[in-house]
């Protein structure tokens, strides 16, 4: 608390930097409006162009990148996303640590990021909350936070938040099942979550429930968390399918704890339900595509996001805004949709499964 | 009388069971001699008589069972239930036997978890998976001996305690475990490792891994007490001086154990493999403390020199159960946690009601 009275003459110095790139830019965006204006409508293109970020190589970025540790299908496909993205550009330098789930030794990964001074830090916080301070302490520092999906506390602590919509998961979930169950009477959902003292599990519930609101027919009857695990999607699987005998449809929320739960429905030798998975493994979409078992759709928490996060950064440190966008700069936040892979669609997104 | 290298003459046996429970010149301090009366008491069990300790597990179980046949008498009293709750004990129970000779030998194994999640990992890899069922099952034993043999190997002969040792061994074995999935499911594609985990291949209804567990429970409780082996590990966790001085090889006997601690997480690595078709690296997640749990709720001194093995096997079954009870009737994790805790805190206070008069 002691240090917010300085806190804003900080950030208003980065501010007024980040102000005066921006009017530089906008400056050169105007004169080369004017002149095209003048002559013709092809030039406009090309003078837009330059002010929005594109493959074609740029000035050298530096960029940080500090990840919770890779122990999981989904966080193992953030990194290689975001490494991958990095790798396709030649101005761009990825200086990546050593993933850790332990809030202190992030911390400390990330100032060691901050005093190598790289240009712009990419940051996805195992505690969003716990790492708050030390990203305010980048911002300070002059380096531009992007924040990954796990959200910092205060809006001071990053440039640009990029993330996956957990509410908009479980609602999309609790949709696609109310569709499919519109005509039944009296339909049975169960729900398999995710960590219970993760934020995200609570969102993801609560999008779940508010989607099935809309359809009075349909009652969640059980509820069992598991650990993103395959061992415990295995045990609470197997404890659900004992407890409710009958049921018509069943929303896991990992794909990852998925492989355990299909395994305890193939050991009860169960199937009158439909299976409908979350996150997006490839193993999943396969399963979707082929069509035989109970699994018809999984729910999207896209890991591009983090290949995402590495243009945002790499369009932050050469002070240009993103291409598509009317903004001179990046946008403050980008919320990602979680799309419902089914056999229709599938073919779209198998490329961006993860293994 | 100091035996050259601790080997242990056959004849001297005796004398150290006889020796283990008398008090070392000097007079042991309050937890030691604890440890002694409860050695004492444990030869007598060594008939595998039922005693208080497993009388009131037993009850603790039928109070469940009751819980459960009241609050879903259609769900839970079924023999399908009771597959489950044997299924999901099996891997766990497999674990505890081990960890229980472990702690009566006066050691502690909290490497436990790593190991199994070593294990299934390294028998799940690509390369082990050509090797089919045998290659598999082999890679697992061999990784969970192996990781026993390092443990044993440093407490044993080198200068670390337990404690110590098997943290290390925890860290990078889960380390270990990290790098060679890089962070993925391994998913098991050989159909006959996949085929004993599902219906079709159930003895008279029996999955093959609680037969498993079966075999290990019974083998344990005859090496614990049937046979010198089983009865030096009292001994040596009892009173580790009085079994040297009476000749037993007291580090050969440690490295011993922590070897068949290992054997235990290979071979509960496999079933899991069986169990979730897969290997993963969380695997085994916080199963030493599992384990200890239920050893020490099974009447397993801490301190060593006394538990039984039927007492952990019945330990392992309550919290089975209570797990369960509490997803048959949708209750949260967070409950069961509570009564986790609560259920260790009672079961403690019963025997040390009932064990100091």
């Amino acid at each position: 608390m002691t240090e917010n009275p300085r806190a804003p003459r900080i950030t208003a110095t980065s501010r007024r930097n980040m102000l005066f790139g921006t009017a530089a830019a906008g400056a050169a965006l105007f004169a080369a409006g004017c002149t095209s204006n003048e002559s013709n409508d092809g030039k406009e293109d090309e003078a837009g162009s330059a002010n929005v970020a594109d493959d074609k190589p740029g000035k050298k970025v530096t960029i940080g990148f500090a990840g919770p540790q890779a122990d999981h299908g989904w966080l193992n496909a953030i990194t290689t996303q975001a490494k991958n993205r990095a790798k396709k550009y030649k101005d761009v330098t990825l200086e990546s640590t050593e993933g850790s789930n332990d809030n202190a030794q992030q911390i400390g990964q990330v100032e060691t990021l901050i005093n190598k001074k790289v240009d712009v830090l990419v940051i996805l916080p195992a505690d969003g909350k716990a790492l708050t301070q030390v990203g305010l302490k980048a911002m300070r520092a002059g380096i531009p936070v992007v924040n990954l999906d796990r959200i910092f506390d205060s809006q001071q602590a990053y440039r640009c938040w990029i993330g996956g919509d957990n509410y908009g998961m479980g609602l999309n979930a609790g949709h696609y099942i109310g569709e499919q169950l519109k005509d039944k009477k009296n339909a049975k959902v169960v729900e398999l979550a995710g960590i219970d003292n993760l934020e995200l599990t609570r969102q993801r519930s609560k999008g779940f429930d508010d989607a099935l609101k809309n359809y009075p027919n349909i009652k969640k009857v059980a509820r069992q968390s598991a650990e993103f695990t395959v061992e415990s999607g295995q045990a609470k699987m197997a404890q659900l399918l004992r407890a409710q005998t009958k049921f018509d449809a069943l929303w896991n929320h990992d794909d990852d704890q998925g492989v355990g739960a299909e395994r305890a429905i193939k050991q009860a030798g169960r199937d009158e339900f439909l299976m409908v998975g979350g996150a997006g493994s490839k193993r999943v979409m396969e399963a979707i595509k082929k069509d035989d078992g109970v699994i018809k759709a999984t729910v999207l928490y896209p890991p591009t996001m983090a290949a995402s996060a590495i243009d945002l950064a790499r369009a932050l440190g050469q002070g240009k805004g993103v291409s598509g966008m009317a903004e001179f700069e990046i946008p403050a936040s980008l919320t990602l949709y979680s799309a419902v892979v089914t056999k229709e669609n599938v073919d779209e997104y198998l490329p961006i499964g993860f293994t | 009388m100091k035996p050259p290298n601790g080997q242990a003459p056959r004849d001297a046996v005796p004398v150290a069971e006889a020796a283990a429970p008398v008090s070392p010149p000097g007079g042991g301090s309050g937890p030691e001699q604890s440890g002694q009366q409860n050695g004492r008491r444990k030869m007598k069990l060594a008939g595998g008589r039922l005693d208080v300790r497993h009388l009131s597990l037993l009850g603790v179980l039928i109070a469940l069972a009751i819980v459960g046949a009241a609050t879903k008498p259609d769900e839970f009293l079924s023999t399908d239930n009771l597959q489950l709750i044997l299924t999901q004990a099996s891997v766990i129970g497999v674990v505890t036997v081990g960890v229980t000779f472990v702690i009566i030998g006066g050691g502690i194994d909290l490497s436990v978890g790593a190991i199994v999640a070593l294990a299934s990992v390294w028998a799940t890899t690509v390369a082990t998976q050509d090797y089919g069922l045998t290659g598999m099952l082999l890679c697992s034993v061999l990784v969970g001996v192996g990781c026993g043999l390092v443990n044993g190997l440093l407490i044993a002969y080198g200068p670390m305690v337990p404690f110590i040792a098997t943290l290390a061994m925890l860290a990078s074995a889960r380390g270990l475990a990290l790098q060679i999935s890089d962070g993925k499911t391994q998913v098991v594609n050989v159909e006959s490792v996949l085929d004993l985990g599902v219906p079709s291949s159930y003895v008279l209804g029996i999955p093959p891994i609680v037969l498993v567990f079966a075999f290990v429970g019974v083998v344990g409780w005859l090496v614990l007490n049937r046979t010198t082996f089983g009865r030096r590990t009292v001994a040596v966790g009892g009173n580790p001086e009085a079994s040297r001085l009476a000749g037993i090889a007291v580090k050969r006997q440690r490295l011993l154990l922590y070897l068949l601690s290992g054997l235990c997480c290979g071979i509960a690595a496999f079933m899991l493999i069986i169990l979730t078709g897969s290997g993963q690296n969380t695997n085994g997640n916080l199963y030493e403390l599992d384990a200890i749990a239920a050893a020490i709720i099974g009447g397993t001194l801490l301190s060593g020199g006394r538990g039984t093995i039927l007492g952990s096997v019945l330990g392992v079954l309550v919290f089975t159960t209570i797990t369960n009870l509490f997803a048959l009737n949708n209750l949260q994790s967070d409950v069961q946690q509570i009564a986790k805790g609560a259920i260790i805190v009672a079961a403690v206070l019963v025997q040390k009601g009932r064990s100091t008069p």
